[in-house]
C-alpha cells in the first residue's frame, strides 16, 4: 500500500549513498529542499536524462557523491555553476551520458535483462569514458556492430506530480518518463499538489496517464512543489527565480547566500 | 542602422536561412533553448501551408502547442530510430573540419577547464537524423578548431550503418554544406556585409571554398510579413522573450 505521509517523512525515506532518479519535468523541488535540510550526502543523482536547478542545487549543497546525466543545465539562465566548480574539482565521481542511453539504461531495469542495445553512440568519446558500455557485434538480424548499456536499477525515482488520489494512484499526464523511472527504481516517493477524493483509476479516461499505486511508495502533498521550475498543465516556471539563482550561484558565497533565502521562501511557498 | 536593428535583421536573416536548408523535410524537431532553429522551422510550415505543399510536422521541446509527443521523453528518440525526425539541429561549444562537435568541455576530461552542459541526445541523434542542421552563432577560431578537444557526436563512422548526420553548418557569418564524401564543410554563402576572406580568418579549420562565393539571400517581403506576424505569435509560447525582443526592434 502507498503510504500518505508528510514531507519531512517522505524526504527521510531516502537514505545517504543511495542511488536517485530525477526528471527534467515534474521535478520535486519541495523534496529537494527537504533533502539538503535534513542534511543529506553521497547520493549518487541519475538524471532523466538532464537535470538543471535540482541538481546544481543538491551538488552546491554537498549532498552529492556521483551524478550520471546526459547534462545539467539552467536552459535559458545559462550553465549550471555549481556542476561546473564540481567538474573541475573532482567534487564527484561523473558519470557523462547521453539521454537514449539513460532511458535505454531504466528500460533494461524495467524488464529485468541485464543491459540495453542501443543506436548510435559509435564514434562517440562517450564510448572512451564510459567503460561500463560495450560495442558488441549483433548476435541476431544484419551483421553489425551494436552499443549496450548497463540497465539502471535507481535505489529510489523521486518527482512531483499534479496529483494522487488517496490509494496512491498518481496522475502523471503525458511525462511517460516518470512512469519508467517508476518502473526501474526499487522505490518511488511522489510529491503532489494535491490528494483527490475520486479513484483516478475508475473511468477510462481518467486511468489514462496515471501511474498505479503499486509502483509507488508513499506520497506526500507539496503544493507550488516544483517552484521555482514549472509544472505542466498547472503553473509556468518562474524564469526570473532560476535567473537570479544563475547569477549568485557563480561563487560559493553566493550560492551559500541563496540557499539560505531559498529554503526559507520555499517553506513560506509550502 | 541601430546595434539593435542590425541584431534583429540579423535573426531574420537566419530564420529564413534555416527554413531554406529545412525546405522537403516532413518532420523537423527541434531541441530545447533554440528560439532561432524553432522560428526557421515554424516559417517553414507557415510557407508550405501557403504554397499548398506537402505539410511540415513541427516538435518543439518542452512546448504544449507545438509538440503532438504523449510517450514521454523517449518518444523523440524512438520517432527518430523509426526514420520518423527528418531535421534536427545540434550546437557545440566546439565543432572541427570533420562536422564533429563537442558539449561536453575543453581541456583533459574529466576536470576540464571550461565544462559546458553534456553531450544531450547528440551521440544518438547525429546517426539517426538525415538532415542535421549545425547552428552556432558565434564564428570565431575558438568555436571552430581543427579538433574538438571530446568528441560528443562524431560525423563519420564507416564501421557502421548510419542515415544520419551533418547537412550544413549556420554561423552568425556564414553558410557551409557539409560534403559527406569528403567529409568537409564547403563554403556556401557569406551573410553580408562579409566576405570570404573574413570567414577564413574567423574560422579555424580548413574547408572548401569555391571560386566566387556568393552573398546569402537576404528574406523577401513575403517572408519577412510571416515572420513579423504569424512566426511571432507562434515562438512567444515557448520564447516569450525572444518573441517580445523581435517584435519590439522590427
Amino acid at each position: 500500500m502507498t503510504d500518505i505521509i508528510a514531507l519531512e517523512a517522505l524526504a527521510a525515506r531516502i537514505a545517504p549513498g543511495q542511488s536517485l532518479a530525477i526528471p527534467v519535468t515534474g521535478v520535486s523541488m519541495a523534496a529537494t529542499c527537504a533533502l539538503i535540510e535534513s542534511g543529506m550526502t553521497g547520493l549518487k543523482l541519475v538524471c532523466v536524462p538532464v537535470s538543471g536547478l535540482q541538481a546544481d542545487l543538491l551538488i552546491g549543497a554537498g549532498s552529492v557523491g556521483a551524478i550520471e546525466t546526459s547534462a545539467v543545465t539552467l536552459g535559458e539562465a545559462g550553465g549550471a555553476p555549481r556542476f561546473a566548480a564540481g567538474v573541475r574539482g573532482g567534487a564527484f565521481a561523473l558519470s557523462d551520458s547521453t539521454c537514449p542511453a539513460i532511458l535505454a539504461g531504466l528500460l533494461a531495469a524495467q524488464k529485468g535483462v541485464p543491459f540495453m542495445p542501443i543506436a548510435g553512440i559509435v564514434g562517440s568519446d562517450l564510448l572512451r569514458v564510459r567503460p561500463d558500455w560495450k560495442v558488441i557485434d549483433s548476435p541476431v538480424g544484419e551483421p553489425g556492430q551494436v552499443v549496450v548499456v548497463p540497465a539502471i536499477a535507481p535505489d529510489v525515482a523521486l518527482f512531483h506530480a499534479p496529483e494522487a488520489d488517496r490509494a496512491g494512484n498518481v496522475r502523471i499526464g503525458r511525462r511517460r518518463e516518470l512512469a519508467g523511472m517508476a518502473y526501474a527504481a526499487k522505490r518511488t516517493l511522489v510529491t503532489v499538489e494535491r490528494i483527490v477524493a475520486r479513484n483516478l483509476l475508475e473511468t477510462e479516461d481518467s486511468a489514462a496517464g496515471v501511474l498505479p499505486s503499486l509502483y509507488v511508495d508513499a506520497v506526500a502533498v507539496a503544493e507550488h512543489g516544483s517552484w521555482p521550475l514549472p509544472l505542466q498543465g498547472e503553473y509556468d516556471g518562474d524564469d526570473a527565480e532560476v535567473a537570479r539563482y544563475a547569477a549568485m550561484a557563480r561563487t560559493e558565497e553566493g550560492f551559500r547566500a541563496y540557499l539560505s533565502a531559498f529554503l526559507t521562501r520555499r517553506r513560506q511557498v509550502a | 542602422m541601430t546595434a539593435m536593428g542590425a541584431e534583429h535583421d540579423r535573426r531574420e536573416l537566419l530564420i529564413a536561412t534555416i527554413a531554406g536548408l529545412l525546405d522537403g523535410v516532413r518532420h523537423v524537431a527541434v531541441g530545447a533553448s533554440s528560439p532561432i532553429p524553432a522560428a526557421g522551422a515554424m516559417l517553414l510550415r507557415a510557407r508550405n501551408e501557403a504554397a499548398g505543399k506537402p505539410p511540415v510536422r513541427v516538435s518543439i521541446l518542452g512546448s504544449e502547442q507545438h509538440n503532438f509527443f504523449t510517450n514521454g521523453s523517449v518518444e523523440l528518440f524512438d520517432c527518430a530510430a523509426q526514420g520518423r525526425v527528418d531535421a534536427f539541429f545540434l550546437g557545440g561549444g566546439q565543432i572541427d573540419g570533420h562536422g564533429n562537435i563537442n558539449l561536453v568541455g575543453t581541456g583533459d576530461y574529466p576536470k576540464t577547464d571550461v565544462r559546458w552542459p553534456g553531450s544531450f541526445g547528440s551521440a544518438y541523434l547525429y546517426h539517426l537524423v538525415p538532415r542535421v542542421i549545425l547552428f552556432r552563432e558565434e564564428h570565431s577560431p575558438r568555436v571552430f578548431v581543427p579538433k574538438v578537444d571530446f568528441i560528443s557526436a562524431a560525423a563519420h563512422t564507416p564501421e557502421v550503418a548510419r542515415r544520419g548526420g551533418p547537412h550544413a553548418l549556420l554561423t552568425n557569418m556564414a553558410v557551409f554544406d557539409f560534403d559527406k564524401a569528403r567529409g568537409r564543410f564547403r563554403l556556401r554563402s557569406v551573410h553580408p556585409p562579409y566576405a570570404a576572406t573574413d570567414i577564413r580568418a574567423k574560422t579555424g579549420f580548413d574547408y572548401e571554398e569555391p571560386n566566387t562565393v556568393p552573398f546569402t539571400a537576404h528574406p523577401d517581403a513575403a517572408t519577412l510579413a510571416l515572420m513579423r506576424g504569424r512566426i511571432l505569435d507562434e515562438l512567444a509560447e515557448s520564447y516569450p522573450t525572444f518573441a517580445r525582443s523581435m517584435a519590439e526592434a522590427a
